[in-house]
């Protein structure tokens, strides 16, 4: 009786997980909205970023149920504090250059795209069906990425520097998405979820092929940041969800 | 910088619709990323299955000052419009 607990405690962690990540990308490509570069991109990135909002509201309104407390997505996303984020570390470094927002995006989505693939074959018919739904958008958002950040690594002088600088910067946060902890490994044990360091096979062949055509190199040797999914984050979490969260905190349940 | 990209012409055939439409333009660097943005910009709202682009220098258009000559002399010729025959009931709606 007692294993049955802690997987559904685990799996509330590892929905978190998901939506925590989706949810705290999405923001922070949506902060590109009226000041991307170009208009086509503008409504690109918008697009984009409410593609992982409404991933969210199914992976954290999933995560409601299965806590079974009454919170639904809502609640979840603007009622909790920063340590009680599950997000990857990646994701909430903050925007930069478009370079960097760029390459933030690829990254992640070469491991999203994998993942999502993995999950849908999920033994949790609720988790197939979401991943499935995503997996969808999310071959776009990758198709989309991969495109771009090899057209401005190998672009000109200035674009290939500011992806180099961009890829240096963000390469530190990337080994947390690959590496199980012992919540992923419970998860993946009952076939519920796919374990992190599965990905990274097909991650790495994926974004070395990329790099390799855009003409960039990864930094060898870097130390690798972890925690984020265990609820230690950097101090750019806290400003982002104060900007988030403020109008359910200033107003608590305000509707339009 | 977006003056420095060309400008492309965007048609797309809707869900239902039989032929392409033209729906705007928009600035791409080359045609592959004007069919991304294209997806972008014009089929948010689930409007198509197929996207064409083309250059917006590759068009030929009627010069505005020659509409006469050009479209007036077809207005008194009302016997170009099949209107002129019966059609029998049992075909329906043309």
């Amino acid at each position: 009786m007692e294993a049955v607990v802690d997987l559904d405690a685990a799996l509330f962690e590892g929905l978190c997980r998901l939506g925590d990540s989706t949810l705290v990308l999405g923001h922070r490509v949506s902060e590109w909205c009226g000041h991307a570069p170009v208009l086509e991109e503008d409504i690109a990135l918008a697009n984009m970023a409410l593609d992982l909002i409404g991933q969210t509201q199914l992976w954290l309104g999933l995560a409601g149920e299965v806590e079974g407390k009454g919170r639904d997505a809502d609640a979840l996303a603007f009622r909790r504090d920063v340590w009680e984020f599950r997000n990857l570390l990646l994701v909430e470094r903050p925007n930069g250059d478009f370079g960097q927002t760029l390459m933030r995006q690829f990254l992640f989505d070469a491991w999203h795209q994998p993942m999502l693939k993995a999950l849908e074959g999920s033994n949790d018919a609720r988790i197939a069906e979401i991943a499935a739904k995503a997996g969808r958008e999310v071959a776009y958002h990758l198709e989309r990425s991969a495109d771009l950040v090899i057209r401005l690594g190998d672009g000109t002088e200035e674009s290939h520097k500011r992806m180099q600088t961009a890829l240096d910067k963000l390469w530190p946060y990337t080994g947390e998405m690959l590496t199980s902890d012992e919540t992923d490994r419970a998860l993946a044990e009952a076939g519920i979820m796919a374990a992190p360091d599965s990905i990274r096979p097909t991650w790495e062949s994926l974004v070395g092929e990329v790099l390799d055509e855009a003409t960039l190199t990864a930094p060898e040797g870097a130390y690798l940041h972890k925690g984020g999914k265990q609820g230690t984050h950097s101090e750019h979490l806290g400003h982002m969800l104060a900007t988030m969260q403020w109008l359910q905190r200033a107003y608590p349940d305000a509707t339009w | 910088m977006s003056g420095e990209w060309p400008l492309w012409e965007i048609f797309i055939r809707g869900q239902h619709g039989l032929n392409h439409r033209h729906v705007g333009s928009l600035h791409a660097p080359d045609a592959e990323m004007a069919v991304k943005h294209a997806r972008d910009v014009y089929t948010r709202r689930n409007e198509g299955v197929s996207i064409w682009v083309v250059r917006s220098a590759a068009i030929t258009a009627s010069s505005p000052s020659e509409k006469g000559p050009l479209f007036e002399p077809s207005n008194s010729k009302v016997y170009r419009h099949p209107t002129f025959f019966d059609i029998p009931e049992d075909v329906g709606k043309m």
